[in-house]
């Protein structure tokens, strides 16, 4: 289920409209605008309540994404790499994020790095299509992820501190 | 020096020998076989399946040499149903995957340890082509969901037929996520192919195969997906720590019912199943048909409804009710059948109500409610914002 916290930040992200996918060219450009701007918003919000955790960027195109997220674990910052590419059925079908420096680590995992959602992670896009996009992903898919799976790797000792992040 | 040369010598003659070792190995794999036999000699490989005609389960059991099969999805099921398929002598096969081989999938059938690292399309089409020199094996080492690789798939299956240029004649989904299901039916949809999708669940206690006919049949996106009830309850249900589970045998029972039917579609003979659920706790095979929603979210999909609509329908032989006896002697969902005299097949209108599902199914989550955009009380991505382009939306991203 979805916690009171996480329900406030997709609260303040804002919805999308158009219900296009990478196929569509023309309308994936707006469909493109739109997912930039529901994502400039929640790295603003999360700035602004100090719980600031990615960086996303994309090709030209929209259709491959990547940057950096991180998780505060014990005042020790650890950072990691993001990828996913936007599947030919989006917005039907959510993205597929992966961590690719953690595949093999972690049993909550896909070939590839891709993380392991929760049951309700589906249903909940599903009934929200066409107006989830990339950012209500990374706060329903990513976030809760990190925060359950990070602390665990790192008490496991299968990730350590890099000093350099 | 001429130490060394001897020792060269002998490793030479030791690798000789063991390639002279190799080639007899293979040289024992059969040669091409021009026409399918009928003769029952130990030396036919096809005797025992042209049997069939000769009992007359199939008529002219030949014909699948004409056939051409795309499987999507070379895993537990896959490989298992691609096996079966070459040993009935299908005509091509082609084969989609982008995994490798993995010591963790030695759980499942068909791939061998020594096969590990090997790609899995790569490794299965050698284990068949040994089997069965006479299938045509085509491979594909790629992931089917993404923009570039979408265009090929989609070209593939309606170009690579028997003859090219022709569509091939079915596409068995044996992948084991949404989004692949999801990107097969949107390709068979804008291309009119039939296909069946397939599965097995990720706690390994439940299967099912699904038909689907564009047009005729619900698409796969027509609803949510429709999977056997297990009746397990969600809070005994233990998944800390684990993705998925996997059984032999419920991937095996699958992609044989999963194959049985494509070669009932392929051959003409019996009844194709349109849904066949299968429990393994209690042994249950559910059964149903589910009709295309008319508000289905793929056009291609609406498009092949109105084309079905159209079209005059052949008249369907009634098939008496086999028997009246209860199917089950226990009853654990406590379900009443509301009408006993409609046979199965038109027991379902649109499948997007839990309530219309045959006993022993469910769909997989609640269908959202249509065109329920709520406008009103959200701030819409955009809204109150300049006119900004895409460029400047990129930068401003990069910048933060």
């Amino acid at each position: 289920m979805v916690d009171d916290s996480t329900r406030k930040t997709l609260s303040n992200i804002p919805l999308l409209q158009i219900r296009a996918g990478p196929r569509e060219k023309d309308i994936w450009v707006q469909r493109l605008k739109e997912e930039y701007q529901a994502l400039i918003k929640y790295v603003e919000n999360n700035k602004q309540s100090g719980s600031d955790w990615f960086r996303l960027e994309s090709n030209k195109e929209g259709t491959k994404w990547f940057g950096k997220c991180w998780y505060m674990h014990n005042l020790l910052k650890y950072e990691f790499d993001v990828e996913f590419d936007i599947p030919v059925t989006y917005p039907t079908t959510a993205p597929e994020i992966a961590l690719p420096e953690l595949d093999g680590k972690t049993a909550k995992m896909y070939r590839g790095g891709k993380i392991c959602l929760t049951d309700h992670f589906k249903p909940l896009w599903a009934r929200n299509v066409p107006k989830f996009g990339i950012a209500h992903a990374m706060a329903l898919g990513l976030a809760p992820w990190l925060a359950v799976e990070i602390p665990d790797l790192i008490e496991k000792g299968v990730i350590t501190y890099k000093d350099n992040c | 020096m001429s130490n060394a040369i001897d020792e060269l010598q002998a490793i030479i003659a030791e690798l000789k020998s063991e390639l002279e070792e190799q080639k007899t190995c293979t040289r024992n794999a059969r040669e091409r076989i021009e026409r399918m036999s009928a003769e029952v000699v130990d030396s036919n490989p096809y005797s025992r399946l042209m049997a069939l005609q000769r009992m007359n389960i199939v008529k002219d059991y030949e014909r699948i040499r004409d056939k051409a099969v795309a499987i999507v999805g070379v895993g537990g099921v896959g490989s298992v149903t691609a096996d079966m398929l070459t040993r009935c002598g299908i005509g091509k096969l082609i084969l989609f995957d982008y995994d490798k081989v993995e010591l963790a999938n030695m759980n499942r059938l068909f791939f061998t340890p020594d096969q590990a690292g090997l790609s899995k399309v790569e490794a299965a089409a050698r284990t068949l082509s040994f089997i069965n020199p006479d299938v045509r094996i085509e491979t594909h080492n790629y992931n089917i969901t993404t923009v570039d690789n979408f265009d090929k798939f989609l070209s593939t299956i309606s170009e690579s037929g028997m003859q090219q240029g022709q569509p091939v004649d079915l596409v068995l989904s044996c992948v084991d996520n949404f989004e692949a299901r999801m990107a097969i039916n949107a390709a068979c949809n804008e291309n009119n192919l039939n296909w069946f999708e397939s599965g097995v669940s990720e706690n390994a206690v439940s299967g099912h195969i699904q038909f689907i006919r564009p047009g005729d049949t619900a698409c796969f996106a027509c609803a949510p997906p429709l999977v056997v009830a297990e009746n397990i309850d969600e809070r005994t249900l233990k998944r800390e720590g684990v993705c998925a589970a996997s059984l032999p045998t419920t991937m095996g029972i699958t992609a044989g019912l999963l194959v049985q039917n494509a070669l009932k579609y392929l051959l003409n003979f019996g009844e194709v199943s349109d849904y066949l659920g299968y429990n393994a706790l209690n042994d249950f095979f559910p059964k149903m048909t589910l009709k295309p929603n008319t508000q289905c979210d793929d056009r291609h999909c609406l498009q092949r409804q109105k084309e079905f609509q159209e079209r005059p329908k052949p008249v369907l032989q009634q098939v008496e009710e086999v028997s009246d006896e209860p199917l089950h002697a226990s009853n654990d969902w406590g379900i009443e059948l509301v009408a006993d005299d409609a046979p199965v097949a038109e027991q379902a209108p649109k499948a997007t109500d839990t309530a219309n599902v045959a006993s022993g199914l469910r769909l997989a989550y609640e269908a959202p409610e249509k065109e329920a955009v709520d406008q009103a009380g959200h701030a819409a991505a955009g809204d109150g914002m300049p006119e900004t382009s895409l460029e400047d939306l990129m930068a401003q991203m990069k910048s933060m």
